[in-house]
C-alpha cells in the first residue's frame, strides 16, 4: 500500500467522507476514489454499487482484477424531539444499526428515565450541533412540532445535505413551515427533500408505528444513496 | 458493539498503522478480500503488522492470525505482495485452525 493513499484514506474515515480504497491485486498498485468521482466503465459501476451498499468486494473489470476496500461513515441518526415517537424509536434504530442521539432543551422531556441508554442533549440543537455537526451521513428526523426548535435543526439538515430529513406534522403544518424555511433562505429544491409529512407511507397511527415508518424511511434512504439522480428510483 | 460513529484510534488497524510507519517501523497490511461459506470476519477486514510481529486488528478472530504474521515477515523482507488462502478444504489451514468451516483469502501487502 501507498504510505500517501494510507494516510488520505485515514484524513477522509476522521473526516466522516466515504472513500473507496482501490487495489489491483496484480501489480499491487492503489488509489483512493471520494463518492461522487467519476470512474469510467465496469469498473465504475461496481465502485458505484461499492458505495452504495457499503460491502466490500473483488471485481473483475478490463481484464484484471480489483479488490474495492468501501470505507463509509457510520450512519446516524439525530432526532429532534424528546417525545413518546422518539422513546419507541430509540431502541429500533439501535437494533437496525443506526446509532440516536436526541436533542430536546424542554427538560421536562429529555430525562434519562424517559431516555435509558440514549445520547440524550437536554439543549437546543444550535449549541449540540455547533459542537457535533450535521454531514451526509447523518439523517435527522424533527418531531417536536415545535417551530422554535425543528426549524433551525432542518435548515442544518439541508445545508448539511444531510442523506435523510423528515419532519413531523400535517400538510398544512408542513405547507406554513416551508414557508419559514424560505424566509431563513432555504432554496426551494432543498426544502424539497424533507420528507413531510414523517415516515414512509403504512398507515402508521400510533407513536411506535411512526417510528417504524421513520426508521424505514431512513434506511431506504441511506441505502438509495444516489440513486435518486438516475431515475433508479421512484 | 462499538456504537461510536468516530473511529476508534486506539484500535483501529489502519490508523495504528500510520502511526507505526510515522514511528519508522516496517508494516505490513492484510486484508480479507474474499470470503465463502461461514467466515469469521467480513470481507475488507485489516490485520497489521510490525517487523517485530506485533499486530493489531484481525482476519479471522484468531484462527489463522498466526500464519498471517509469519507470511507478513516475508513480505516486510521481500517488499513483494503475497495471496493466502485458508479453509478447510486445504490441509495447513486445518492445521493452522480455521476449523469453523469457512474459506478465506487474504491480501498481505507491505506498506511503502
Amino acid at each position: 500500500m501507498d504510505p500517501y493513499v494510507l494516510k488520505t484514506l485515514n484524513e477522509e474515515r476522521r473526516a466522516r467522507r466515504a472513500a473507496v480504497l482501490v487495489t489491483d491485486l496484480g501489480d499491487g498498485r492503489d488509489r483512493i476514489v471520494r463518492e461522487g468521482d467519476h470512474v469510467a466503465g465496469d469498473l465504475g459501476a461496481a465502485i458505484a454499487n461499492t458505495f452504495r451498499t457499503g460491502n466490500s468486494q473483488s471485481v473483475e473489470a478490463e481484464g484484471r482484477t480489483f479488490f474495492l476496500n468501501a470505507h463509509l461513515p457510520r450512519p446516524r441518526l439525530v432526532v429532534i424531539g424528546a417525545v413518546h415517537i422518539s422513546q419507541a424509536l430509540a431502541p429500533m434504530a439501535k437494533i437496525a444499526g443506526y446509532p440516536l442521539e436526541i436533542i430536546d432543551p424542554r427538560t421536562a422531556f429529555a430525562t434519562p428515565e424517559r431516555f435509558p441508554d440514549v445520547a440524550l442533549h437536554a439543549e437546543w440543537p444550535q449549541d449540540v450541533l455547533k459542537r457535533a455537526p450535521l454531514d451526509s451521513y447523518t439523517a435527522l428526523a424533527a418531531v417536536t412540532h415545535d417551530p422554535k426548535i425543528d426549524d433551525f435543526a432542518l435548515k442544518a439538515a439541508i445545508d448539511a445535505r444531510c442523506f435523510y430529513v423528515g419532519a413531523l406534522g400535517s400538510r398544512k403544518t408542513h405547507a406554513k413551515r416551508v414557508e419559514r424555511l424560505l424566509a431563513l433562505g432555504a432554496g426551494a429544491d432543498q426544502i424539497a427533500r424533507i420528507h413531510a409529512p414523517i415516515g414512509l407511507d403504512i398507515g402508521a397511527a400510533s407513536p411506535a408505528e411512526i417510528a417504524v415508518a421513520i426508521l424505514a424511511q431512513t434506511i431506504h434512504a441511506f441505502r438509495s444513496r444516489g440513486l435518486e439522480a438516475k431515475g433508479a428510483v421512484a | 458493539m462499538d456504537e461510536s460513529i468516530y473511529l476508534d484510534e486506539a484500535r483501529d488497524p489502519l490508523i495504528i498503522a500510520e502511526g507505526w510507519m510515522k514511528d519508522g517501523k516496517d508494516v505490513a497490511i492484510a486484508t480479507v478480500v474474499e470470503t465463502w461459506g461461514s467466515a469469521p470476519r467480513p470481507v475488507g477486514s485489516h490485520l497489521v503488522i510490525d517487523a517485530e510481529g506485533n499486530f493489531h486488528g484481525s482476519v479471522s478472530g484468531g484462527c489463522v492470525e498466526g500464519a498471517v504474521v509469519t507470511e507478513a515477515m516475508d513480505v516486510i523482507g521481500s517488499g513483494k505482495a503475497r495471496m493466502l488462502e485458508f479453509g478447510v478444504a486445504d490441509e495447513t489451514a486445518w492445521q493452522v485452525g480455521l476449523s469453523c468451516g469457512g474459506r478465506i483469502k487474504v491480501y498481505v501487502e507491505r506498506l511503502g
